[in-house]
């Protein structure tokens, strides 16, 4: 079920933006080595390597990862209005910080249909911006502005891009992993 | 004769009575009517989310105590459920039955403490004195498995922290015929007097794509004719296990919601008594690894997992990566996302229904700011 769900999203999406961005080749497995005689077997295995592809299942829900610039309103759009597909609700929108990019995941869910889907969104650490849901789903309007207000992630399209649980003059973005927590300011030292 | 009105800002609260906590109201009111609602928040903010990243995985139980601390089972309930996601651990029957009551007891102390303080914001002093003395009996027998009566930190990753004590589902069982009695008063007190839907029906009526829209949900989604119940449309832990209904009204008015929330006490009662009779009478309560192992260590990997809380879905975003401590962990908080559709509900209202309106969404405080 999932997988046909996932399998219909990646074909929409690659309808929408005419290149395929969610295709993967997979690599092909290391041919495993043979244990030689004379050497003990090893206890553990090595854990392998994960692997990223930009559309799977997580934990049984189909995820796709997309690049900021292919991401836009006119293709949240889609996802929403489409008969097939029909995404009417956002559950979360989760902001993650890692050294290089920042990663904006929106989980969705049709009422409809009883699909779930997580999309997430690779965005550079300099100057991250995600286009905005906000005119689209108005579930969007706080989850938006708190991720901005937490890690600093733009939202442009947004009608109210201000911070919404620090004050206005707060100083930086507490969730990025580089934000220095003033110890002394907070009589923790 | 026209009388000349001018544009006035009202600020409600950050201190006031109804708002439960510290809210504030920026109302633009022409006359009586609402022309602009702007919600402030963030009095209550902590910090939660960060100070996550700071802990190994179980040292952030109790902290989700205090995001809604009025439902901190269920609270409690879904960080663990989220961490165990990634773990791919089994949880032991006892325990799973165990969590169930536990978290159905909770719902029904979280919407009797609604009932009692949403009656008092409207004007009526004696229901609350009603509903506590009633959430009593439920904060009793928490207590008792617990050892609190709001914060309980009672879950832990892979089950539950402690077995129930001698005899406590015998007196869970005897509380739910009390509380049975107890809550159709409720409905002889309260639902068919006048004044009471003069003041609730028709108000602050949501429409069903409004509610979806605005990614409303629990009982103020399933007012509005929003047949969504994450325990039946997405059964986690055992609830596919008992005989339950969802109720829903169509009418979405602040009276709809009222009464999705009455009939969801008796749901409530209902699964918490099949659950006492199916419990396993003995059994671990605590996967194997979970009480043995302090730093917790899940693959690397992340996942979303949501419950129904008494407030609505709520959810968790975790990300590990692969260390003892959580590299990300998103709280979804029903309450911060109803809260925004005063934005919306508010524009147009007379300024006496605010109050009305507002309770009628069953928002904490803790729960908004994180």
């Amino acid at each position: 079920m999932s997988q046909e769900v996932l399998d219909l999203v990646v074909e929409k999406v690659h309808g929408f933006l005419g290149e395929e961005v969610l295709a993967f080749e997979e690599p092909e497995p290391e041919p495993e080595e043979e244990p030689k005689e004379d050497e003990k077997p090893k206890r553990r295995k090595k854990p392998e390597p994960k692997i990223e592809r930009p559309a799977d299942l997580n934990f049984g829900r189909p995820m796709i990862i997309l690049d900021s610039d292919k991401w836009s309103v006119e293709l949240a759009k889609m996802l929403r209005d489409d008969e097939e597909l029909q995404f009417d609700f956002l559950s979360c929108v989760t902001g993650v910080d890692y050294d290089e990019h920042m990663e904006v995941i929106y989980n969705f869910y049709s009422t409809v249909k009883d699909y779930y889907l997580g999309v997430k969104i690779k965005t550079p650490r300099d100057n991250p911006s995600v286009a905005s849901i906000e005119p689209l789903w108005k579930a969007a309007d706080y989850m938006e502005r708190e991720v901005y207000d937490l890690l600093g992630i733009d939202f442009p399209g947004h009608w109210n891009m201000k911070r919404i649980l620090l004050q206005d003059e707060w100083e930086g973005h507490p969730l990025r992993k580089d934000y220095v927590t003033d110890k002394k300011a907070l009589g923790l030292d | 004769m026209s009388i000349n009105t001018e544009e006035m800002i009202l600020n409600m609260g950050p201190q006031h009575p109804s708002t439960h906590g510290v809210f504030r109201l920026k109302l633009h009111v022409n006359g009586e009517t609402i022309t602009k609602a702007e919600p402030v928040m963030g009095y209550l903010h902590r910090g939660s989310e960060k100070l996550a990243e700071g802990f190994i995985y179980t040292q952030f139980i109790p902290y989700t105590d205090r995001l809604d601390y009025m439902n901190a089972m269920t609270n409690n309930y879904i960080y663990c459920a989220g961490v165990e996601k990634l773990l791919d651990w089994e949880i032991p029957e006892r325990a799973e039955y165990l969590r169930i009551i536990t978290m159905e007891l909770n719902r029904i102390a979280s919407h009797q403490l609604w009932w009692g303080t949403y009656l008092l914001d409207i004007g009526a002093l004696s229901p609350f004195l009603y509903a506590l003395r009633d959430r009593e009996t439920v904060l009793d027998r928490l207590n008792e498995i617990s050892g609190a009566r709001m914060t309980f930190n009672y879950m832990r990753i892979g089950g539950v922290k402690w077995d129930a004590p001698d005899g406590w589902i015998e007196k869970v069982k005897e509380s739910v015929k009390v509380l049975r009695e107890n809550i159709a008063e409720y409905d002889e007190l309260v639902t068919g007097n006048e004044i009471f839907q003069a003041r609730t029906m028709n108000v602050g009526t949501l429409t069903k794509e409004q509610v979806i829209n605005w990614g409303l949900s629990g009982p103020i989604a399933r007012g509005s004719g929003v047949d969504i119940d994450i325990r039946k449309t997405e059964p986690y832990s055992i609830y596919d296990r008992f005989d339950f209904e969802v109720p829903v009204e169509t009418k979405g008015d602040a009276y709809a919601r009222y009464k999705v929330r009455i009939a969801e006490l008796h749901q409530s009662l209902n699964i918490i008594e099949q659950a006492c009779e199916q419990i396993p009478a003995e059994g671990d309560i605590i996967h194997k690894k979970g009480a043995r192992i302090m730093m917790i260590k899940p693959p690397a990997a992340e996942a979303y997992t949501r419950a129904e809380a008494s407030k609505g879905e709520i959810g968790v975003y975790v990300v590990s990566n692969g260390k003892t401590k959580p590299y990300r962990v998103k709280l979804r908080r029903p309450s911060f996302v109803n809260v925004s559709i005063l934005q919306d509900m508010l524009v147009g209202e007379s300024i006496q229904n605010v109050v009305a309106i507002f309770g009628s969404l069953d928002v904490v405080l803790g729960e908004v700011d994180a």
